[in-house]
């Protein structure tokens, strides 16, 4: 097939197409990721998660740049949110990435939720699968400004950066749930402001109180200075990226990496079932009218919705009932 | 089938860092309903070129307000053209005077927004002219 040779020989407009369609939802799109999915799987996957302005797409910038000098090839996926009002949005990420924009070993890609809550697009899985079969050596995936609770990147990234910044609340926000929980490594960013040394002690002391099992991984906690200072930012970003490497390697040698790709395997099946099944069955009721006359029993109260979901089960999914 | 988002990228090439202008419209494309990349000031027409191609839009946005709009906004069109990328189409926007118009659209520049149009007028423009299904 034409379209899958040509993303397996990095051709950088038929792989922005095919992202295109895959966010379209354009059926011809799924063809070319069967094709191109025995070529995944070699590229390290690196997220990198955090509040908005805390300098994930900057960070990203510097990261690019240290893969650069280490001759890797990169490719950058850039989330930013869609708005529920008008299904428009502004990707403003690669602003900070543009002195990368004319080489050709990095492949920045801006990518809107459309909807995902996660923090994610729905296309990034088959967004990274194209970029992994271009033979990139490194994919960093930017989230969208995450809160408490946009955890999902875990599921695509073999190591996830979580970038703090001084400032944003006492001690109890680092022992909540949900996104302190999912980072490999942490960055202080902005680490030359009020409150830096305190937030250090504070995560190095969650870090501590959590139960990591011997020979387990201990997320590091790095800081990362003005990058108005390019030599201080330089540096802090070399400590990140060769911490970046160390995870992964971490990973190898002790055979977690098997254990991540179970988890990211599982829910792309996840996600593919909900593609495969419960789409078409939505069509097909909107199709039909049944949504519609569904709604109206609802709303009229003449049923409730555990109950017409059975229903559709039983009429659709000949077989599991 | 979802329906086709049309992607517009705004840019500023060159030596201009008067971008109120680009940031409005932007805004005012996402407001439409696009998805927008924003790529900054000081952009090279190779970075502009290159960034369209990596982001797939149907539309780039120039603007130009340093005067030097008849020699980048062209380069930008050219570019596209030798990278195979021509279906992408190019307008611009800023300080330009009458008599440069024919002369951009000579060179490929699809249309021209001077100060005082309605933003509506240049959304109403994107959704007649730009359609994201037709293109190769």
């Amino acid at each position: 097939m034409e379209r899958g040779d040509k993303i397996k020989a990095g051709d950088v407009r038929t792989a922005s197409r095919l992202i295109r369609d895959i966010e379209d939802s354009i059926p011809e799109a799924k063809a070319t990721i069967k094709h191109i999915f025995p070529y995944t799987g070699k590229a390290q996957v690196v997220g990198i998660t955090g509040s908005p302005g805390a300098g994930k797409s900057t960070i990203v910038d510097g990261l690019i740049e240290t893969s650069r000098k280490k001759e890797q090839t990169v490719g950058v996926l850039a989330v930013d949110p869609t708005s529920p009002f008008t299904g428009g949005a502004t990707l403003g990420d690669r602003i900070r990435m543009q002195r990368h924009s004319e080489d050709i070993g990095v492949f920045i890609r801006s990518l809107a939720t459309r909807g995902s809550l996660g923090g994610l697009s729905k296309a990034v899985g088959d967004a990274i699968h194209v970029m992994d079969a271009m033979g990139k050596d490194v994919i960093f995936v930017e989230t969208v400004g995450t809160g408490q609770q946009e955890v999902e990147i875990i599921h695509y990234a073999h190591t996830v950066i979580v970038v703090l910044v001084p400032g944003m609340g006492d001690e109890i926000q680092a022992i909540k749930a949900g996104i302190m929980e999912i980072a490999d490594i942490f960055v202080i960013n902005k680490a030359d402001r009020d409150g830096a040394q305190k937030l250090q002690r504070e995560l190095m002391t969650m870090i501590e109180m959590s139960h990591i099992p011997p020979g387990g991984w201990k997320p590091p906690v790095l800081t990362i200075r003005n990058s108005f200072k390019p030599e201080e930012f330089e540096q802090d970003l070399r400590t990140l990226s060769a911490k970046v490497r160390e995870h992964y390697d971490f990973l190898i040698s002790s055979d977690l990496i098997g254990d991540r790709q179970k988890r990211k395997r599982l829910h792309e099946l996840n996600e593919a079932i909900r593609f495969s099944i419960l789409e078409p069955v939505l069509e097909m009721l909107v199709k039909t009218g049944e949504l519609d006359s569904m709604v109206e029993k609802l709303v009229k109260k003449e049923s409730d919705p555990a109950s017409l979901a059975e229903e559709i089960a039983k009429k659709y999914l000949q077989g599991c009932f | 089938m979802a329906k086709r988002k049309i992607r517009v990228m705004v840019a500023k090439p060159g030596l201009d860092g008067h971008d109120r202008g680009a940031r409005v419209l932007a805004r005012c494309f996402r407001d439409a309903g696009f998805e927008v990349i924003y790529t900054g000031c000081h952009q090279t027409p190779a970075q502009i070129a290159a960034s369209a191609i990596q982001e797939d839009v149907d539309l780039v946005g120039l603007s130009c307000l340093s005067g030097a709009h008849r020699y980048l906004f062209p380069q930008v069109v050219n570019l596209l053209k030798e990278k195979g990328a021509d279906d992408i189409t190019v307008i611009g926007g800023g300080i330009i005077p009458n008599q440069d118009f024919q002369k951009l659209y000579d060179a490929g520049i699809k249309a021209i927004f001077v100060p005082g149009t309605t933003l509506d007028t240049i959304v109403n423009w994107v959704n007649k002219n730009v359609k994201p299904v037709e293109r190769k």
